[in-house]
């Protein structure tokens, strides 16, 4: 066999090398990276989003791109304008729901006992209650805005995160090397930063990724319902407008279809970039990856058993 | 079973202390929307029906949990004066059999596509429609509702643009009303069915093809089996566990979710009804729903237990 099949990867080029040997996470890097730069730059170069720019509900045209909303606003700008706030929210929720699911699942996974089960029945209950009610009712309480939102996301996803990553967390605890740690004398905290994180780093991504998904689609249908700040321009207020102005039963497509559209792209380049993540990160499928290239090359098509490769 | 007692308590308990945690209370939110038509003295009265007197706060909570424990859920501001229980029940039959029909099917279906994928891999079901069906997953679910109703009910004309049966038809046990209201569902429980059936399919893929590379797998068809008995009765049977414990959650998914499928639906389900409660600040409505949905998403998730005790020996076992 040859040495660079089965050779390990390390350094920082192991992102670009995957992206060039990876179509999926390459496919998700780059739309991910459209979006995040629309949403940076994207509101400098159009106008005022809330601005009437013409007659409302026009078909799209060369002046207007994506025609105009019920209010005669710019559909191409709002798009635009959107983008930010909703993938700021998307993007920061994802990261606070893991923190608190890590925080929790790790002292609960680590520490076990009566912590455990305190923390474990606090989260499965919180997964038994159904989330978007709960989510209603408390943003229904709060004044309206972007932090409400926010919260309300936290409150309603944090539970998934700190079961995964508890159930992770007591896998690694009973692994040798934590215990040698432990022997030693080395403090909790220092065993679970040094020791037990690194080892669930592309648990963790996957987590952000797969909660960013939920917090951006949440946060949308909450919008959509009139829970969000409903003069605010975000991709889930133009869909409540939309839904508003009554765009489905004018045949106004052009109101609701874009945001959709452009909420889908994102919802898939996520979730490429975390199944190619998986496949950089996760040894066994690179193992099972380069098996299948060296087995191609050699005319063979993988199968369910194992392959043998006798050298000559 | 304890925890299911526990959760329904701690959901109580929840739904009694959001109010009161909150910045203004229900009761001033609609005294100043009836601003100059009601005295003070109609405040404190309001006040009473939400349970906010002076009493101390514990005493505040067993008065409230006592109420629930008697179906008392108050008074519905927006349809006054008819009880929320009232307001609930018509909407929950709905909401049930919209959600309770479209996970059923999904279900169904998507675990029968999921075993053909394991079975012919990289044939037609694994590499084309999987595949198709996770893009539909990724777009959010109420935008492909509204699509379908866009192309299907408006442009097409196939469908009905809403509502749950017909404005000219009575409500009745009568072959013309049943099948209206199949008519009504159709569009809705399809759309339903088309957003959740990736994830089915997936799992009962992916359990499929480890179950199928285990030994016992491997002694089936060592012994001859032929292989369609190796695969359903061998493989999917044991496939299907982790399935039906997602089923438990995918209840109070749906039902969660069904929200906003009757909201694109103008569907008279307990979504409809919370929306228009948030609308019309109608909070003792409002939370007599959140407690009715959470409710029905326990029981289902106590059914999905029971039927897992029946699916998994091994479970019995330790249950005894």
């Amino acid at each position: 066999m040859k040495e660079s099949t089965l050779k390990w990867e390390s350094g920082l080029s192991v992102w670009l090398n995957a992206m060039r040997r990876d179509r999926k996470a390459a496919a998700g890097t780059v739309i991910i990276s459209f979006f995040v730069l629309l949403a940076l730059l994207g509101p400098l170069l159009v106008g005022d989003p809330k601005a009437p720019v013409g007659m409302p509900l026009q078909p799209p045209s060369a002046g207007h791109w994506l025609g105009t909303t019920g209010q005669g606003q710019d559909v191409f700008a709002q798009l635009v304008a959107g983008a930010r706030t909703s993938l700021a929210i998307g993007f920061g929720v994802g990261l606070v729901v893991v923190a608190i699911g890590g925080l929790i699942g790790i002292a609960a996974g680590y520490f076990g006992g009566r912590a455990d089960g305190l923390l474990s029945l606090l989260f499965n209950i919180f997964l038994v209650i159904p989330g978007l009610p709960l989510a209603i009712v408390i943003a229904a309480y709060l004044p309206t805005g972007p932090l409400t939102l926010g919260l309300v996301l936290v409150v309603t996803g944090w539970a998934w995160n700190a079961r995964v990553i508890r159930a992770q967390t007591l896998a690694q605890r009973r692994r040798d090397f934590v215990a040698a740690a432990i022997v030693s004398g080395e403090s909790s905290f220092r065993i679970v930063a040094c020791e037990i994180l690194p080892t669930m780093t592309s648990l963790l991504v996957a987590q952000v990724i797969g909660s960013t998904v939920y917090a951006i689609g949440a946060q949308v249908g909450l919008e959509f319902l009139g829970l969000g700040d409903v003069s605010a321009v975000t991709w889930g207020t133009n869909l409540y407008w939309a839904q508003n102005d009554a765009a489905l039963l004018t045949g106004a497509w052009w109101t609701f279809a874009p945001t959709g559209i452009s909420l889908a792209l994102i919802g898939f380049g996520l979730i490429l970039l975390n199944s190619g993540f998986d496949e950089i990160t996760n040894p066994r499928l690179q193992m099972e990856h380069a098996w299948r290239t060296h087995l191609r090359s050699r005319g063979h098509e993988p199968t369910r058993s194992t392959p043998v490769v006798i050298e000559r | 079973m304890g925890f299911y007692l526990l959760a329904a308590w701690s959901a109580l308990t929840l739904n009694f202390f959001l109010p009161r945690l909150m910045p203004g209370d229900p009761a001033t939110a609609l005294f100043a929307r009836f601003r100059g038509t009601l005295g003070p003295e109609a405040l404190q009265a309001l006040r009473e029906t939400f349970g906010l007197t002076n009493a101390p706060l514990i005493s505040q909570y067993f008065t409230y949990l006592g109420r629930v424990l008697h179906g008392d859920f108050g008074i519905s501001v927006a349809y006054f004066p008819s009880p929320v229980l009232e307001v609930i029940g018509t909407g929950l039959i709905w909401t049930i059999f919209l959600a309770g029909t479209a996970v059923v099917i999904s279900f169904t279906i998507g675990t029968l596509l999921g075993i053909a994928a394991a079975w012919w891999r990289h044939g037609f079901i694994d590499t084309c429609l999987t595949p198709a069906l996770a893009f539909l997953g990724a777009f959010p679910y109420f935008w492909l509702a509204m699509v379908a109703l866009y192309l299907l009910g408006f442009t097409l004309g196939w469908f009905p643009l809403g509502h749950a049966y017909g404005d000219d038809l009575t409500p009745g046990f009568s072959l013309v009303f049943i099948a209206d209201v199949v008519r009504h569902a159709a569009l809705p429980i399809a759309t339903v069915v088309l957003a959740t059936l990736g994830g089915w399919l997936i799992s009962m893929r992916n359990t499929m093809i480890s179950v199928l590379g285990s030994d016992y797998v491997n002694l089936a068809r060592a012994k001859g089996l032929p292989e369609s008995r190796v695969v359903l009765r061998y493989a999917a049977r044991n496939a299907l566990l982790p399935s039906v414990t997602g089923f438990g959650m995918a209840v109070g998914f749906v039902l969660g979710g069904s929200l906003l499928t009757e909201i694109v639906f103008s569907y008279p389900g307990q979504g409809y009804l919370l929306v228009q409660a948030v609308r019309n600040q109608d909070y003792p409505l409002m939370q007599g729903i959140f407690l009715a949905i959470t409710l029905a998403v326990l029981g289902a998730n106590l059914l999905v237990d029971v039927l897992y005790l029946w699916l998994d020996p091994r479970t019995r076992e330790a249950a005894l």
